[in-house]
């Protein structure tokens, strides 16, 4: 199967291609809607009314003119703890996702590239992390060790390597066979510098894509674990946790947990979005990386 | 959380027949399954190293993790002995690893009762919200992914993409705490919003307290499977063999049928698998959300309670039930395919 | 374009009596997005059992205009215009329940790649039923009916091919199935798509001899899209060439073949390689225009050396010239001589017996498949040796092991004295530069994230230690030399075509001053007036710059274009060796012998013009 030439041949194709895909309709809304939740996480925390801690109305209050989403649990200010529960949730997420990235993509290619007991040793690392589910791993992390933001970002950066491994793997198998590959090994180069030089820059669409998913599952998964309540200890503001805490008043004060549940939402489909926007402008509408790994893996599989 | 969509298990290719073929090469799948049994036992294998090293040994000691700031020397002797943490690292291992076999996990620290007495009715609920949700997400999926390919650049196509990309970017706890407002709680009240099943009954006997849960694992999963089968579908339609079949006369419903399906179906099995796997991960969230007594809202719950048995023998299950789930869509979709099925 | 006349005026006999099968009027295919032209004015007949071949380089419209016939379009372009009449009735106007019938009952499509057409998920069998039980009245006893097919196929029945799936069939039976699918309802037009690309050459002749059979017995009209003038040469009545969406030339095979008048066409004919004589081929530089980017006049005046000014603002109507139709302005004057065919290349003399490669008793295998088995092989200084062999013969496992990207093999391997290593690791820094490869496919040697200038330079940074400045000369230098200027310098692979880019293979190739070419196939990806534009310039820089050069290639024919000696493989082993004359004169090997009697060519009396003028 010819592959599909790139649409631009840009020395930086990566920027253009965010360009491009920011300008279509999905790139747009989903690049809205991301900077939007941003703006509210980054902001939120210098314009809050009241300190997000305090208690300042009764728990479950309705809203009012004085607290405009009303009361929680234990009658803090809504909004004051939606302004102020987000920005952790987004740093510890970017954090996690530059982990995986940079593990997983070093594993993925140097597993494909390099093959026999290195290919071996990662693929079998890959297996053994795949085989917890990703937030029962990390629950099994802060179980031992306590709900600390590093080992979150860990726990999360680790779980989600294997993905990426995966992927990239797949993309390098298939590079590296390609015969402008094999010109250069023929000159002896090193595979480091083979690696680095040739097969890198053509994994800048996977790595892209997988660059979007891993940040919008690293916020589902850090959410997720704070909605357990395995996220920062209590006092402290958190969109997970909040909506966990406040679902008992669903009836009284609905906004405790419809605040911050929208705007988790907003947020994840916001990446999501921008992802999808990415990758049909890198790599075209019906052909995203994993689903693609997925079926020529099945078609190549035929006996030689 | 929704991570495990990318991954799949690298199918391994058939290897040629040669003049004297051995038995892998005429029976191509149980030497598939083999191979991937023999590898899923080393992982499992592995996976239970870990468990157990990360739960006993990391943090310094065991019973000192759980027991926290109240322990004192006497305390601390006393569970030492009953978790046998007086005896050495190999020894603990292999007590806890032929306890698994044997099920004498010894008994839960929260509450003194057999561990696996308290997983087993918890594994039978969780199965059942698994089952039902997969069994129905997958025929959804399929259906709803096979209509997009169809209807391509339709209006349907249209929004099944859109609403899919959503739904996928979403944490399911949102999604359950969606639907508890729409059906439960605040626009509407026609299903029970926790799923409170009295112990000693189980989860099918009270099929209204599975609706919410079920529908919310559905509604995770199926966006999925409907991306990938109608990728795959696309992928059958435009295929020269669809062109060749419609151009020797073929009627269009055997085209899409009996032509373009079949080949569709080999990925979006690898996808169901995954799915499953998902599912396996998602209900931790999705039981603690509706109260429902399973093997997720126990491992939240031990977790809770820093108890030691109880969580490795939740993970270790949760990874067994990997490592089956693979093999087992390895082998589905090598059936769906006759090209890695059959040598030449 | 009054296409009738040139059908009525053949002076067969038996065509005469034939009735009209197929009539195509002014067809015009365009994209559904643009409504630009893919294809147009497109006009034939066919006559019952007779085949008319529609040639032309790849993109030209060819397979366009055979779906077409079954009133069919690829997604994206859409049958605007014209009629195509079967039996007198226009399949253009049909319903599409009317189009259905009529597919594979009446009108039956032989694909190009039957790997890809034949669903890898269904048996053979039940495609093969499909293809009947979908038109029931067609056939009364299908069981008798498949069994008949098979047989004139020569495909066995008997053999369970019927339970078989496509994969464990091999390509040539692949192509039988189809083609008995294709007869199975016993159509009135078959379309045959390149049925034999892919095919080794004793496959093809088969296949073909096959397609002939079939259409004379069942008296089928049967149109034969092709880009090998040789194999339509000998099968057709009646030829169509294509350039850009347009038939240029349209008549008798023997007019077409020997006595071309369209500059495109006798272009073409100049480039096609002989397996006869030992000529300079003559190419076509440039490419053809794709759809939206046709010039005004003429769409092949870029590339046509008769041009004049009147060619690029008038565009050219099909005129009527000594029964047959030219879509040329200068028809006239032109005249009908021989293409440009030019001089003989001297024969080979006697090497002295210095080599710079000598292979012996070569073996080599993937895992524990052995693809070769103690082939010998010596490459003189200065001089050019063809490995000639079928797919699968083992020919780039040679090539492989040579250059060290294969080192699973035993036996000796001296190159300039000293013994080589297996593989690339444990060979020197100076051996690996004296050793260059260039490749098959020029669409995956090229890294589609590099610029030509960085590609080209990075060997030159690689081996030796030069300032920036001298690379930048060096590699303006060598571009020279492939003829590609300066402006390709910061240009990215996918904005050439195919020619270009093999030229900046061979650039990056001989940057490094090599004195061992490994050439691997490396026109078989590219369109014959292509092929000869780079297998000119592969032979003028083994001249001009003293290169040893292996030739690897499974066309027969343009061996002798390039090679002074040649050895053939066949299934991993050394069948033949020897100085090219004496390897296609007088082979020894009954492999050879029955290769190079199954090479289609163009039959001589079509060239007979050329023989005489080559033996002047
Ligand atoms: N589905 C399509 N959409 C747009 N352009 C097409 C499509 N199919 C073919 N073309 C264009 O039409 C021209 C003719 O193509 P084709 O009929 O395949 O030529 P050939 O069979 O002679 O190689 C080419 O320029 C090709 O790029
Ligand atoms: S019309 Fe002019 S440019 Fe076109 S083929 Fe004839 S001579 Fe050449
Ligand atoms: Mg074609």
């Amino acid at each position: 199967m010819q592959a599909r030439p790139p649409k631009t041949s840009n020395r930086f194709q990566w920027l253009h291609t965010l360009g491009a895909a920011a300008r279509t309709r999905r790139g747009v809304i989903g690049l809205g809607l991301t900077t939007l939740v941003v703006l509210v996480a980054v902001i939120g925390p210098l314009v809050e009314p009241y300190p997000s801690t305090s208690f300042e109305t009764i728990p479950f209050a309705t809203p009012s003119g004085q607290f405009l989403l009303g009361g929680d649990i234990l009658g803090r200010d809504v909004l004051s703890r939606v302004l102020d529960g987000g920005w952790l949730l987004l740093v510890m997420a970017v954090a996690a996702t530059a982990f995986s990235i940079l593990i997983g993509g070093a594993a993925g290619i140097s597993a494909a590239y390099l093959r026999g007991k290195t290919d071996g040793i990662i693929m079998r690392t890959v297996d053994v992390i795949l085989a917890f589910p990703s937030l029962v791993f990390a629950l099994l992390l802060v179980s031992i060790i306590g709900p600390k933001t590093w080992l979150i970002i860990l726990a999360v950066g680790i779980v989600q390597a294997p993905p990426v491994a995966r992927v990239l793997r797949s993309a390098t198998l298939d590079i590296s066979e390609r015969d402008y590959v094999k010109a250069v090994e023929l000159q002896g180069v090193r595979p480091a510098k083979v690696m680095r030089s040739e097969i890198l820059p053509n994994l800048i669409s996977p790595l892209m894509v997988e660059t979007g998913l891993r940040v919008t599952y690293a916020i589902v998964i850090m959410a997720g674990l704070a909605f357990l309540g395995f996220g920062q200890p209590p006092p402290a503001a958190n969109w997970g946790y909040m909506i966990q805490e406040n679902r008992i008043g669903l009836s009284s004060n609905p906004w405790g947990v419809v605040a911050p549940a929208i705007l988790i939402a907003l947020l994840t489909i916001g990446t999501n979005t921008f992802t999808d926007a990415i990758a049909r402008v890198a790599i075209g509408v019906d052909r995203r990386p994993e689903e693609a790994a997925l079926i020529d893996d099945l078609k190549v599989g035929a006996p030689a | 959380m929704a991570s495990e969509q990318n991954e799949q298990s690298k199918p391994t290719g058939v290897t040629t027949a040669t003049s004297s073929s051995p038995w892998w090469v005429e029976h191509p799948i149980a030497s598939l399954a083999a191979r991937r049994a023999a590898m899923g036992v080393v992982t499992l294998f592995v996976v239970s190293i870990v468990i157990f090293l990360a739960t006993e040994v990391l943090p310094g000691n065991a019973a000192y993790a759980v027991l926290g700031h109240t322990a004192t020397p006497q305390r601390l002797k006393a569970l030492e002995n009953q978790l046998h943490l007086n005896r050495g690292l190999l020894d603990q291992y292999w007590v806890w690893l032929s306890g698994l076999f044997t099920g004498k996990l010894g008994n839960s620290l929260a509450n003194g009762d057999p561990v696996w007495g308290q997983v087993a009715p918890r594994l039978v609920n969780s199965s059942v919200l698994v089952f039902a949700a997969g069994i129905i997400g997958s025929v959804l999926g399929v259906v709803l992914g096979a209509v997009a390919a169809l209807r391509k650049d339709g209006w349907y196509d249209h929004i099944s993409s859109v609403i899919s990309l959503a739904v996928t970017s979403l944490p399911e706890f949102v999604i359950a705490i969606a639907l508890i407002i729409l059906l439960a709680t605040v626009v509407s009240h026609v299903l029970p919003a926790v799923s409170l099943i009295p112990p000693g009954t189980y989860a099918w006997s009270q099929p209204k307290l599975l609706i919410l849960p079920v529908a919310t694992l559905v509604l995770v999963i199926v966006p999925y499977i409907l991306r990938m089968m109608r990728a795959a579908m696309i992928e059958a339609l435009e295929s020269d063999y669809v062109e060749m079949a419609r151009l020797k006369g073929v009627p269009e419903w055997r085209v899409v049928l009996v032509h373009a399906l079949p080949n569709a179906i080999a990925p979006t099995i690898q996808v169901i698998g995954l799915n499953y796997l998902y599912l396996a991960g998602g209900i931790v969230i999705v039981e603690d959300v509706f109260n429902f007594p399973g093997i997720g809202q126990g491992l939240v719950n031990a977790v809770n309670d820093r108890d030691i048995p109880v969580i490795q023998l939740i993970v270790v299950i949760l990874a067994a039930f990997y490592v089956f789930m693979n093999i087992l869509t390895d082998v589905i979709a090598l059936l769906a395919t006759p090209r890695r099925r059959i040598a030449r | 374009m009054s296409s009738n006349d040139t059908a009525v005026s053949g002076t067969d006999a038996r065509s005469e009596a034939a009735r009209v099968r197929l009539e195509t009027r002014d067809l015009r295919i365009e994209l559904s997005s643009s409504g630009v032209d893919v294809v147009s004015d497109v006009s034939f007949a066919v006559r019952a059992g007779e085949v008319l071949g529609l040639v032309g380089e790849s993109g030209s419209g060819k397979t366009t205009v055979a779906l077409a016939l079954l009133g069919h379009a690829r997604r994206g372009l859409k049958i605007s215009g014209g009629q195509i009449n079967l039996d007198g009735k226009d399949i253009l106007a049909l319903k599409s329940s009317e189009l259905r019938a009529l597919r594979g009952a009446k009108v039956a499509y032989v694909p190009q790649d039957p790997s890809a057409a034949l669903n890898p998920t269904l048996r053979i069998g039940l495609q093969l039923r499909e293809a009947i039980s979908s038109h029931p009245g067609a056939v009364t006893d299908i069981d008798a009916r498949i069994r008949e097919v098979l047989k004139d196929a020569r495909l066995d029945a008997s053999t369970g091919i019927l339970k078989r799936y496509p994969h464990q069939l091999s390509g040539g039976q692949q192509q039988r199935v189809a083609l008995a699918m294709a007869f199975s309802c016993r159509p009135s037009l078959i379309v045959l798509d390149e049925p034999t690309t892919g095919l080794d050459v004793s496959t093809q002749r088969h296949v073909l001899e096959t397609v002939r059979a079939l259409c004379r017995s069942y008296g089928v009209a049967a149109v034969y899209v092709s880009h090998d003038l040789a194999v339509v040469g000998g099968l057709v009545s009646e030829v169509a060439v294509m350039y850009s969406g347009r038939i240029i030339e349209l008549g008798t095979t023997e007019q077409v073949f020997s006595s071309p008048v369209h500059p495109y066409t006798r272009g073409l004919l100049a480039a096609v390689p002989s397996p006869d004589r030992s000529e300079i081929l003559t190419g076509m530089e440039g490419q053809p225009p794709r759809p939206g980017r046709r010039p005004k006049g003429c769409s092949f005046a870029p590339r046509c050396s008769y041009a004049i000014e009147t060619c690029t603002t008038l565009t050219p109507e099909p005129v009527m010239l000594d029964r047959r139709l030219v879509r040329c302005l200068r028809a006239g004057e032109i005249g009908q001589g021989t293409p440009r065919r030019q001089g003989i290349l001297a024969a080979a003399t006697m090497d002295h017996g210095a080599t710079l490669l000598e292979l012996r008793g070569v073996s080599a295998s993937y895992g524990r498949n052995p693809v070769l088995h103690g082939v010998d092989l010596s490459v003189a200084p200065e001089s050019c040796t063809a490995v000639v062999g079928e797919s699968g013969s083992g020919k780039t496992t040679l090539a492989r092991c040579i250059v060290g990207l294969h080192s699973n093999w035993t036996g000796e391997m001296r190159f300039d004295g000293n013994e080589l290593a297996r593989g690339t690791r444990p060979r020197q820094k100076d051996l690996l530069k004296r050793i260059q490869y260039i490749f098959q496919n020029p669409y995956t040697s090229l890294n589609p994230r590099k610029t030509i200038g960085q590609i080209i330079s990075q060997p030159l940074e690689h081996f030796f230690n030069m300032s920036a400045g001298e690379r930048a000369t060096r590699v303006a230098g060598v571009l020279d030399d492939v003829s590609l200027g300066g402006d390709f310098l910061n240009r990215y692979p996918d904005q050439l075509s195919g020619g270009e880019r093999q030229r900046v293979a061979i650039a990056r190739a001989i940057v490094v001053e090599p004195d061992l070419l490994v050439c691997d196939e490396v026109t078989s990806a590219l369109d014959v007036s292509v092929q000869a534009v780079i297998v000119e310039l592969l032979r003028r820089l083994q001249k001009e710059r003293h290169l040893s050069m292996i030739f690897i290639t499974h066309n027969l024919a343009l061996v002798r274009s390039i090679a002074r000696s040649a050895i053939v493989l066949s299934e991993g082993r050394l069948v033949e060796a020897g100085p090219v004359e004496q390897v296609l004169e007088n082979p020894q090997d009954p492999y050879t012998i029955r290769l190079i009697r199954d090479v289609p060519k163009l039959a001589s009396s079509h060239l007979g013009a050329q023989v005489a003028l080559g033996s002047a």
